[in-house]
């Protein structure tokens, strides 16, 4: 079953074209790496599903509805409906510094009316669990390491029970030595199947995890397929260079 | 000096400092909020809007709050034709003055609060699936407030000095009495008797403002 459908989608910026006509899917509890130089164009694709970007034309369906249908978008209040079935963690984190962990996890959920509030906040506990963080409940974000506001992050995006959890760039903004802490915690959500689409530089996450490749380019799918296929056996040119630099 | 003569003045004093109080409170109680208006107006689309909030603030904040008081205490009834009818009274139009004023400089102080918020938390909250109203109030405000509040703090003790103003506009308040018994009584111990009203009533502030910023640090 299809959970995200991406065809011919366009984007320019200024006049420069950034997202040149690409097409790729997503299955159901499949995990997919999205791999490319900075600049090709992997973060703008993440940003518009979820409606940070706009898209200049193409269209994008998620869980069999449309977002952007010919390059025209739905009424808001559907596009909201619709951005409910994606969760996404950002780079830097994002968490809101002026609430504790447990009200960073419970407040979207709370005003969405997602569930009754015991079961909102025993999803926190649950959730927190999961990613180890249970006894940081009360702290405040600026008295958590960079690892440790990712993972609460993860565990914030998928307090709003997500269909397909995007990641951009999950650990580039980490020291080295943190970076696993949050890699551990995708590889488990992998492991129970969730849904994944992931911009990443790590490599050895991406032919560990995924299930499937995605090379980008100067706003373009160079190539795609398997992580073997991919990193063992690279058909193009511009993949071949790429991967030489990891 | 006699302990005698401090207290039959600060009868007085402690009159018109209730006045300083007033005027602090009614000032401070309309422009903090008034000045969020004018800075979430300021972000309008509609053009318009926009030039008449920076014409505004320019104003306020280019010419002398004395001007300012001056104009709307003894300037506007002369006005030809519809002065007759802006005859406000002085306390009144003293606390008017000090209302557009103060807005105009609060707005500034929360402007700068928003443009120092990371565009991530619109950005998380929006992906969160909160509306406009709600990002708003629950995520970007309440960082404003704990961005702006020194600012704010500053800004609301430099009220309780610059009330001293209502002088040049005869509404008599603590610095009034303090003068007329200046005058009256020639020793100087009245100014340092309102110097040190005012202290006490700074203090009082500064320690209430310092424990809402205590409170607020989110650590």
């Amino acid at each position: 079953m299809e959970i995200l459908r991406v065809t011919n989608v366009k984007k320019s910026f200024d006049g420069e074209p950034i997202i040149k006509g690409i097409r790729f899917a997503v299955q159901k509890n499949e995990v997919v790496a999205l791999i490319g130089p900075s600049g090709s164009g992997k973060s703008t694709i993440l940003r518009s599903l979820v409606h940070l970007e706009t898209i200049d034309d193409g269209e994008i369906y998620i869980d069999g509805e449309y977002l952007v249908k010919n390059g025209i978008y739905n009424k808001p209040k559907e596009i909201r409906q619709i951005q409910r079935k994606l969760g996404m963690v950002f780079q830097h984190f994002n968490l809101f510094p002026h609430l504790t962990v447990k009200e960073n996890l419970e407040l979207a959920p709370k005003l969405a009316k997602l569930d009754s509030e015991e079961a909102i906040s025993e999803r926190c506990v649950q959730l927190l669990e999961k990613v180890g963080l249970q006894n940081r409940l009360d702290a405040y974000p600026s008295k958590l390491s960079g690892g440790q506001k990712q993972r609460v992050a993860i565990a914030r995006a998928l307090m709003m029970q997500p269909k397909l959890m995007l990641f951009d760039e999950p650990t580039s903004a980490l020291d080295p030595e943190l970076t696993g802490e949050v890699l551990t915690v995708m590889k488990d959500l992998a492991k129970e199947q969730m849904t994944m689409l992931v911009v990443t530089h790590e490599m050895a996450f991406a032919k560990e995890v995924a299930d499937r490749v995605i090379f980008m380019d100067q706003g373009e799918i160079v190539e795609e397929g398997t992580p073997e296929e991919l990193f063992e056996n690279p058909k193009h040119e511009r993949t071949k260079a790429f991967l030489k630099r990891y | 000096m006699s302990l005698e003569y401090i207290l039959k003045i600060s009868g007085p004093m402690l009159e018109g400092a209730k006045v300083t109080l007033l005027t602090f409170f009614i000032v401070i109680i309309i422009s903090i909020p008034l000045g969020l208006f004018i800075t979430l107006a300021g972000r309008s689309r509609f053009r318009p809007i926009v030039w008449f909030i920076k014409g505004y603030i320019y104003v306020m904040r280019g010419t002398p709050l004395l001007l300012q008081l001056l104009v709307l205490c003894f300037g506007l009834p002369m006005i030809p034709v519809i002065g007759q009818y802006l005859v406000l009274d002085r306390f009144l139009a003293a606390v008017i003055g000090f209302v557009l004023n103060y807005a105009a400089y609060f707005a500034e102080i929360f402007r700068g609060g928003l443009l120092a918020i990371d565009k991530g938390q619109y950005e998380a909250a929006q992906v969160l699936g909160m509306n406009r109203w709600q990002r708003m109030t629950r995520i970007i405000l309440p960082q404003m407030f704990r961005v702006t509040l020194p600012s704010v703090t500053n800004e609301t003790i430099t009220l309780v000095k610059d009330t001293a103003l209502l002088y040049a506009v005869a509404v008599p308040e603590l610095l009034h009495y303090a003068q007329t018994a200046v005058n009256r009584d020639f020793t100087i111990v009245p100014f340092f008797i309102a110097g040190l009203m005012y202290l006490m009533i700074t203090l009082v502030l500064t320690f209430f403002l310092k424990r809402i910023e205590m409170k607020v640090k989110f650590e």
